[in-house]
């Protein structure tokens, strides 16, 4: 047994000539680890951020959340401790900027009271917060502000009030950027919520009421009273809840980036391997010569295994140190989805998980090219044209198994669910095997079908990336990975606004106007007239709940739950039921409900008939259940359904379901009644119409904002333009971790350049001194980065447009329209980038003189 | 010291099966110098690697220094080396990373000796190497490097050294200064020498000469006489 000093004596000699080069193959795990490092980090630094701003996220001590006013008795109930409270009713309805007369669909939020007790809404200017309760004045989102070019002082209308706006919102409370830009918000005080006009809204009215308890441990409050406010269907929650939804949710999310490092680490990894194979193969003339001088097998892998671990740890602190660095950024990229501060703090135990992590995986992945090292034979001192390593080692075969082990148990402690990460491991795996199969697959392909009767140029160009030791399926696997990431997310993106720009294609309608109450209706149909707008469909659409299901009572489904005790706000949707039960939220909701006789363009129908009208008190009342909403709260047709349409109870009986394609802009139902019963309830009317330019569309709805303000109109310039502005926002996060996986790719791709300097500088000399001239030679290196690039944007380009059709497919039911000028740009992006790499990083091969690198043969 | 018995050697390449050694019998004594000659491709590196230990035979028994390497595995046998084997090759097979000096102390630190700088510095001032410990052998001439594989050679005290072609890549001043260094070293330290070689001359200098044809021996003969290198120059 030698002194383990030894080994690392012998380790630091064998390796005296090319530790940069060791160092440079371990550059491709870096970025991996700094990625891994920093998302960990930020992961626990935002998990402290949100324990410490709780309070001021959700504002107050406890929120309840309703459809309706709080009734006398939930009141008394709620105010059994010594509180402060506030209220406040939102809901969606038109602005009027007075100074240019333009309007927008917002999310007036009427308040009352000194909510936020904890944290502030900030405005500009300051005092607005509080000037504006005190007076008609509004507060303004600060985006809208900008975007109609008004200020604090102009008016804005609102129904049918003017307000002064005392400020721009700058923050709220508890909301993030993306909240703000899909339902922009503008403030005002809740006691000109009638003399505006706005009691008369149609649509969903939202009420929220705030409480501060200045005596008693809220927590402990809200779970004694939680089965009262359960039992009536009302949502509460506490800062411990909030903490709770907030933490779960961002879990997920630097979850999801913590794997996406990983992926990256992975794949840096895997160029480690085929890095250290080379060098194992440079080495093997020397581990022979020691295995002569009497070193064992084992001890000669030992001598290589230190340099690997050194390097490795080498490697994973600068690592860590980097993603110290990268940490700073990812504020900074989240800033649109995160509704707090966060705040820089180092995080030993990530930076030491980082080290580990990739001390580990760079040891594992070149354990496989460094056990060949104990297959290396002493006769190669006798012999040099021998087959360096011979036969098959079952051990690779372990440390296959033991790199899975590996990833399925990092994936586990991240995501702490053994299915979750035996999933990620065998999807890892998949995608790898995928990536390498089709890699290897092109190769191949263009091998054979390459013309013979091409220049020589450039049949030498794709010679070159077959030469002995090559990188190419490496190079193509990660950096086509990268590529898939992007390309997916894009082609997603793309689908997404394709989907709501053809929606409204061919003379559908782009215009929705709604909260029509039924005496505007004709009011309303004489405008668009006058504009020479087509009414294209007028929906009338009644509130109601359901209260029984196939003998099931709602107030008992609810009351149960409420006893149980753990219920918690938005749970309902992964809870287990046995066989029988209704799903809870079906109670819980508020249902928008139509009349009609007919289906819908969107529609099919899949089981039983729709209902004939009803003409008669006993006729039974047949209607009719999207097909998805049935399944997944488990009504089945033919089962008695009682409804409550605001007072009225109404029995019917499910006759049929229907398929819906929801992602058509069009309204679509849970529930269809047929006609002859709703006809007399309380309803609103929706209106489609189709505007055929901005200049239109803004003229039209100033008319329907003058004549009749509490009417609300959404054109799909403004839907496409928030989802357009949305997918950004949240593309970033995405494009921010994709850029990890095709750095890495770019990464391995110069240490594989460099690894292979010394024998392109050979190949060109050897060219140069055969006749070609450097122009020749520089074109040979071009095409072979052409070529490496190229198919390495095909494999990424092609992989993501799989995974986009299939996305389309079975998420949205709609085919992919393939952008083939996205497809080429990021085709040519991906290529291009590969080229400058290859070809900056081997811009020595050209410049050296022949007479040196012959001489330097020995 | 070295006992060769019904040892064959069979490679089997594109389907065909070559037999390089057949059926080859020989023993070489403690101390005896021998070389073996042969034209090219007749056998002698195989033959030199088998009783080293660095390959196995098909068939046959070899025996170094009492011990049967058929039994040993490639571990065991890589001691063996260690502790009584020396090799010096026609490309002097140094170690590229390493200096003069450190090639030198290799095999004596792979054996856990102690001392080992000051043993390997006496060894290279021996083959006139004193004032070149620290060179690496890109910095060093071929006969310079032939003598650091030497003094390696030489490093462990080997009961038994191989050499395949020492002279081989060298010219005739250089190979007689360095085949002088081999002999003198030999007989200092009484180790077994067994050389392939092309040289005649060379041959001539050991004790018994196998001459290997076809795989086969065709004579074994003890050479006419002994003649002490340092002197041949005068012959
Ligand atoms: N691994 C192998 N596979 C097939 N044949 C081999 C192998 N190794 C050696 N040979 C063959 O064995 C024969 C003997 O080779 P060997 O190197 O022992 O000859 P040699 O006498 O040392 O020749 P030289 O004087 O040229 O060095 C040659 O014909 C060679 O082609
Ligand atoms: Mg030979």
């Amino acid at each position: 047994m030698k002194k383990i000093s030894w080994y690392f004596l012998m380790a630091w000699r064998d390796s005296r000539r090319d530790q940069s080069r060791l160092l440079l193959f371990i550059a491709a795990i870096v970025l991996g680890i700094a990625a891994l490092v920093s998302t960990l980090s930020f992961g626990r630094n935002l998990r402290e951020d949100i324990d410490d701003q709780a309070k001021e996220l959700l504002g107050a001590d406890m929120v309840i959340y309703s459809n309706r006013p709080l009734s006398k008795a939930d009141e008394m109930l709620l105010d059994s401790l010594p509180n402060r409270h506030s209220e406040e009713c939102s809901f969606a309805s038109m602005v009027y900027f007075v100074r240019n007369g333009q309007s927008r669909l917002v999310q007036v939020r009427a308040i009352e009271g000194d909510y936020p007790y904890y944290g502030e809404l900030e405005t500009t200017p300051a005092a607005a917060d509080t000037d504006f309760r005190e007076k008609q004045e509004a507060l303004v989102d600060k985006t809208l502000l900008l975007q109609y070019g008004a200020k604090p002082g102009d008016s804005v209308r609102i129904g049918e009030l003017s307000f002064a706006i005392a400020g721009s919102l700058d923050k709220a409370p508890g909301r993030n950027e993306i909240s703000m830009t899909v339902a922009p918000p503008v403030y005002i005080p809740l006691r000109y919520m009638e003399p505006a006009g706005l009691l008369k809204k149609g649509s969903r009215v939202n009420y929220q009421y705030y409480y501060q308890y200045l005596q008693g441990d809220p927590e402990q409050f809200a779970q004694q009273i939680a089965p009262r406010l359960e039992a009536v269907g009302l949502h509460y929650e506490t800062i411990a809840m909030r903490k709770n939804r907030m933490t779960n949710a961002f879990q997920h999310l630097t979850e999801f980036m913590t794997l996406i490092s990983f992926i990256a680490l992975l794949l840096g990894a895997v160029g480690v391997a085929s890095s250290v194979n080379i060098y194992i193969r440079e080495k093997v003339s020397d581990i022979a010569i020691l295995r002569c001088l009497g070193l064992k097998a084992r001890q000669a892998f030992l001598v290589y295994l230190v340099q690997v671990l050194v390097v490795g740890v080498l490697g994973s602190v600068l690592g860590a140190g980097l993603g110290l660095v990268l940490q700073q950024l990812l504020p900074g990229v989240f800033k649109d989805i995160l509704p707090l501060e966060t705040r820089f703090r180092v995080v030993w135990p990530a930076f030491f998980e980082g080290i580990a992590v990739g001390v580990i995986v760079s040891l594992l992945f070149a354990l496989l090219p460094l056990l060949s090292v104990r297959k290396i034979s002493p006769l190669l001192t006798l012999r040099v044209s021998l087959e360096p390593v011979r036969g098959r080692d079952p051990l690779r075969w372990l440390v296959y198994i033991v790199i899975l082990g590996f990833i399925a148990f990092f994936s586990y402690l991240r995501m702490e669910n053994g299915r979750k990460a035996l999933v990620f491991t065998v999807s890892l795996l998949g995608a790898f095997l995928v990536l390498t199969g089709i890699a290897r697959l092109f190769l191949f392909l263009i091998r054979r079908a390459f013309p013979e009767r091409w220049p020589y140029l450039w049949r030498q160009g794709f010679a070159n990336l077959f030469r002995p030791n090559n990188q190419t399926v490496i190079l193509i696997v990660t950096i086509g990975l990268g590529t898939t990431f992007i390309g997916t997310l894009f082609f997603v993106q793309q689908f997404l606004i394709d989907q709501v720009t053809t929606s409204a294609r061919g003379g559908e309608g782009n215009m929705v106007l709604f909260d029509i109450q039924p005496d505007q209706v004709k009011g309303i149909e004489g405008l668009a007239g006058q504009y020479h707008l087509p009414v294209k469909q007028e929906i009338p659409i009644v509130t109601m709940r359901i209260v029984e299901v196939r003998g099931q009572r709602g107030d008992s489904v609810l009351g149960q739950v409420a006893n149980g005790g753990s219920h918690r706000r938005g749970q309902g949707f992964g809870e287990r039921m046995d066989s029988n039960a209704v799903g809870r939220w079906v109670f819980e909701q508020e249902l928008r409900v139509t009349y009609r006789d007919s289906l819908t363009g969107s529609e099919k129908l899949v089981a039983g008939q729709l209902g004939a009208p009803v003409s008669g008190p006993n006729d039974p009342i047949s209607i009719s259940l999207a097909e998805d909403f049935a399944k997944r709260w488990n009504i089945r047709v033919g089962d008695p359904v009682v409804f409550d349409v605001q007072g009225v109870r109404i029995a019917t009986v499910v006759g049929s379901l229907r398929k819906v394609q929801w992602q058509r802009l069009e309204l679509s139902f849970f529930v269809v009644f047929p006609r002859g019963v709703l006809e007399r309830a309380p309803q609103f009317d929706v209106m489609i119409t189709r505007v055929n330019t901005p200049e239109e569309s803004a003229r039209f709805q100033r008319a329907i904002v003058e004549k009749f303000p509490n009417v609300s109109v959404i054109d799909l310039q403004l839907v496409l333009s928030v989802l357009d502005e949305v997918l950004g926002k949240i593309g970033d996060v995405i494009r921010f971790m994709a850029g990890f996986c095709i750095l890495t790719g770019l990464i391995v791709l110069i240490t594989s350049v460099l690894i292979s300097k010394y024998q392109r500088i050979r190949e060109s000399v050897l060219l140069r001194t055969l006749g070609a001239t450097r122009r020749q030679v520089r074109i040979i290196l071009l095409l072979e980065y052409f070529f490496l690039g190229t198919l390495a944007a095909a494999t990424g380009i092609l992989l993501s447009l799989v995974f986009a059709e299939a996305l389309a497919r079975w998420s949205f039911e709609a085919p992919l329209m393939i952008h083939w000028v996205a497809v080429a740009e990021i085709f040519v992006a991906i290529m291009g980038l590969t080229m400058l790499i290859g070809l900056y990083n081997s811009r020595g091969v050209l410049n050296r003189p022949p007479l040196e690198v012959l001489r330097r043969e020995d | 010291m070295l006992k060769i018995e019904k040892v064959s050697k069979t490679y089997t390449a594109g389907g065909r099966t070559l037999t390089v050694l057949d059926n080859i019998s020989f023993q070489v004594g403690e101390s005896e110098t021998v070389s073996i000659v042969g034209p090219s491709g007749s056998g002698k590196t195989t033959l030199l690697g088998l009783s080293a230990g660095l390959d196995r035979s098909s068939t046959g028994t070899i025996e170094l220094n009492g011990v049967s390497l058929g039994a040993l595995d490639e571990d065991e046998r890589a001691v063996l080396r260690n502790q009584y084997v020396g090799f010096i090759f026609q490309n002097f097979q140094l170690l590229p990373t390493l200096t003069a000096l450190e090639n030198v102390m290799v095999p004596l630190e792979l054996r856990g000796e102690k001392h080992v700088r000051a043993r390997a510095r006496e060894l290279l001032e021996q083959v006139g190497l004193g004032d070149r410990l620290h060179h690496y052998p890109a910095q060093l001439s071929g006969g310079e490097q032939q003598r650091v594989s030497l003094a390696r050679a030489f490093a462990n005290r080997p009961r038994i050294l191989f050499a395949d072609e020492p002279t081989g890549n060298l010219d005739t001043e250089t190979s007689e200064l360095v085949a002088g260094m081999i002999f003198d070293l030999n007989r200092q330290a009484g180790t077994t020498l067994v050389l392939v070689t092309h040289n005649l001359d060379l041959a001539a200098s050991t004790g018994r000469i196998i001459k290997l044809g076809k795989g086969h021996i065709v004579s074994d003969e003890t050479s006419l006489r002994e003649v002490p290198s340092d002197k041949k120059k005068t012959l």
